[in-house]
């Protein structure tokens, strides 16, 4: 620093604490400045939540507007008559007798004599191909649960094919261009919709095939029960397992381990697990559970160790903070009264940090309820039409049921994954509603 | 450390040796020779001090000079720091606290303490108080728990201000209210001896007189220990007192004893508000 620079700030310094109005004009300066500062701080903060809620807003916006559709299914009143020469069988036939009969060519020619014009072959085929292909095992359910109907005409609610549901919900009657409508039908079927629409005969209903069936290879027949099941199987297990255990670790880890360098290893270890991509435990699962113990793979009860693997080291870090966060003089008081360690822990201390450990209980097993990589790896990513009726069962679970339908080209399927994913959501914000309320049930009692 | 406290040090160092009358006939609780250790730190040095049945002794000494640590100590609750480590003799009625066979739920059960700062569980009054006729099965059935939940009560004098809140949770009585609560789940279990760590260092000066007078009361019963920052208030409520002093024990006596004619010039220093 040279002389005259020195003098200069020493002059300056010297002004402002002569001058009072200079130095509120410095002040009014730097005040501006900071208010300015402060509000394109607030201005960020209100943008970024501008922007989630807007990310949140698009996505139930496009998962909404795209499965709603699945939500409902277009059913065909047509009256069918159980003819006892065609089929061969009476309303004293016996249960092994009706399934014999061949209600396939029953079906068939049902259908062909309702529409006598339809001649040739390939025309045949788009006729029976405008119902479910299941049609002649429904009918011939029907026959099993009530012979009775044998010779009666009845009005049959048919459940329209994919094709045929997804043009008439989504193209039918309405003034679109070649290009926008959806229609995967030829233009004879499509005369057939139309002369069936204006005949009355065509109804959309709630779709609770949707709720009641597995997954299928017809889209019209696929439905979400059999991932619901193997969901809450597969959580279940997860549950029993992990919150036991990982309460149990937090606990003697937090309050009985002495430190030393192996809790000091494994608390590192627990911390690093949790950061573990989850397609790493499905690896382990298969090399363990299934290649080492030879347990049966596609299980629920597979599945929930597996899932086990991956939530404990959540649910061990966010109980071992709760039990962190109950207060030392808590301890204190009751070790003073004479209370041994182990009591101390339960009646004290456990009820205070289980509003904490219940939580992390919660996140954790939404985190299970939403995963899908570790549960490829051991097999439940397998084609199941059966509802799970234990966890030694095959079974699927939701979110391995949206990726499969994600998978599958019918707009059908594009509609049924969308509206998993509505489900899949509501199953979530009801887990996590229900750990607020636990959590808060829990600390209002004192 | 400036140079007075420099100096006070080195006087503790050359002259260590405590004064007074540290010494009893018959007493209730018997150190010899303890010496504290925090890992390599040593806290307390070679205290040797008999505790009267039946008596107040106050525990006084600027702060960090190792008297919460020596009260401590006569319950085992050092026990629960890992780093902490105690040696020599401490015997309660001629039994040794820290030998193996000593349960220390059962040492506890023997020497309740009150802290610092009220610390009720979070449950409610009553639980509050039958908690440790609770976990040591004093108690037969339910009339005698409540007997003896109200005899406590009423000998801490809360029994009129709670009696129609029983089921309340403790923590939404005032600070006051909070200790003394915190008093009679002590004497609920009916222990020989009642240690406090500065029971009214969080309590404004109304409540701390009843504290005190409380403490009085309790004294025909109870042998007390109370650690306090205030020497009116060791003046006020002990018979004994002990002057620490850096981990070590400078003077015991009569409280006027001390307090009028202290024989070591550290004592002096500290009560006549020179160190402290």
């Amino acid at each position: 620093m040279t002389n005259s620079t020195n003098t200069e700030a020493s002059q300056a310094i010297t002004q402002l604490f002569e001058d009072r109005t200079l130095l509120a004009k410095k002040r009014a300066v730097a005040r501006k400045r900071r208010n300015r500062s402060e509000q394109r701080f607030r201005w960020a903060g209100r943008l970024s939540i501008a922007f989630g809620i807007a990310c949140v807003l698009f996505l139930f916006t496009d998962i909404i507007s795209k499965g709603i559709g699945a939500f409902t299914q277009t059913y065909v009143d047509v009256e069918i008559t159980f003819n006892q020469e065609t089929l061969g069988l009476s309303s004293q036939s016996t249960e092994q007798e009706i399934k014999a009969a061949s209600f396939s060519s029953f079906y068939k020619k049902a259908l062909r004599e309702k529409y006598p014009e339809i001649t040739g072959r390939k025309e045949k085929r788009e006729l029976y191909a405008m119902f479910t292909s299941d049609m002649p095992l429904i009918l011939r359910n029907m026959v099993v649960a009530d012979p009775s109907i044998m010779g009666s005409t009845q009005i049959i609610s048919m459940i329209a094919d994919d094709d045929f549901d997804t043009y008439y919900k989504h193209s039918y009657g309405r003034d679109l261009d070649e290009a926008d409508k959806i229609s995967r039908l030829s233009d004879m079927q499509e005369g057939l919709v139309d002369s069936l629409a204006k005949s009355g005969a065509v109804k959309t209903k709630f779709n609770t095939i949707l709720f009641t069936n597995s997954d299928s290879r017809e889209p019209e027949l696929a439905g979400i029960k059999g991932a619901v099941v193997g969901s809450i199987l597969t959580l279940l297990v997860t549950l029993a397992l992990s919150f036991p255990i990982a309460v149990a670790t937090a606990i003697y880890l937090e309050e009985f381990a002495p430190t030393n360098r192996i809790t000091d290893f494994i608390e590192v270890n627990i911390n690093n697990l949790a950061a573990v991509p989850s397609v790493i435990f499905g690896l382990l699962g298969l090399a363990i559970f299934i290649n080492f113990f030879g347990m049966p793979r596609s299980v629920p009860l597979l599945g929930g160790f597996v899932l086990t693997l991956m939530t404990l080291p959540t649910i061990i870090i966010s109980s071992r903070a709760a039990i962190k966060a109950v207060p030392p003089s808590i301890r204190e008081a009751a070790l003073g009264m004479g209370a041994s360690k182990v009591q101390t822990v339960i009646h004290h201390v456990l009820p205070l940090a289980m509003p904490g450990m219940l939580t992390g209980t919660i996140i954790g097993m939404s985190q299970a309820l939403g995963e899908t990589a570790p549960l490829l790896m051991i097999g439940m990513v397998a084609f199941i039409v059966d509802v799970p009726t234990g966890i030694t069962d095959s079974a699927t679970v939701l979110p391995v049921q949206i990726f499969l339908w994600s998978d599958s080209p019918e707009r059908a399927f594009v509609e049924k994954t969308s509206a998993a994913i509505m489900v899949l959501l509501t199953f979530l914000i009801c887990m996590n509603s229900f750990a607020v309320w636990l959590r808060k049930r829990l600390e209002r009692r004192w | 450390m400036n140079k007075a406290q420099q100096s006070m040090a080195e006087i503790v160092k050359e002259t260590y040796q405590t004064v007074g009358l540290p010494l009893l006939d018959d007493p209730k609780i018997r150190v010899r020779n303890a010496n504290v250790f925090y890992a390599d730190k040593q806290a307390i040095f070679d205290v040797n001090l008999d505790i009267g049945k039946n008596q107040v002794i106050s525990m006084i000494g600027p702060s960090g000079c190792g008297k919460s640590t020596f009260l401590r100590c006569l319950n085992r609750m050092n026990d629960t720091i890992d780093i902490c480590r105690v040696e020599g003799d401490l015997l309660l009625e001629d039994e040794d606290m820290y030998d193996k066979k000593i349960d220390v739920v059962e040492l506890r059960a023997r020497v309740g303490m009150v802290f610092q700062k009220p610390n009720p569980f979070p449950k409610s009054i009553y639980e509050n108080v039958a908690y440790g006729a609770r976990i040591h099965g004093l108690t037969d059935n339910k009339v005698q728990l409540d007997e003896l939940v109200e005899t406590s009560l009423i000998r801490c004098g809360l029994w009129k201000e709670v009696k129609d809140r029983l089921n309340e949770p403790a923590t939404g009585l005032s600070g006051g209210q909070q200790q003394r609560l915190c008093i009679a789940r002590a004497i609920a279990v009916n222990p020989e001896v009642i240690l406090m760590d500065e029971p009214c260092s969080a309590l404004d000066p109304i409540a701390t007189a009843t504290v005190e007078e409380l403490i009085h009361e309790l004294s025909e019963n109870f042998t007390i220990c109370i650690v306090t920052h205030s020497m009116q208030q060791a003046a006020r409520v002990s018979q004994r007192t002990a002057y620490f002093h850096l981990g070590k024990l400078i003077e015991v006596n009569d409280t006027s004893q001390v307090f009028t004619n202290p024989e070591h010039q550290l004592t002096e220093a500290y009560i006549t508000g020179r160190i402290g």
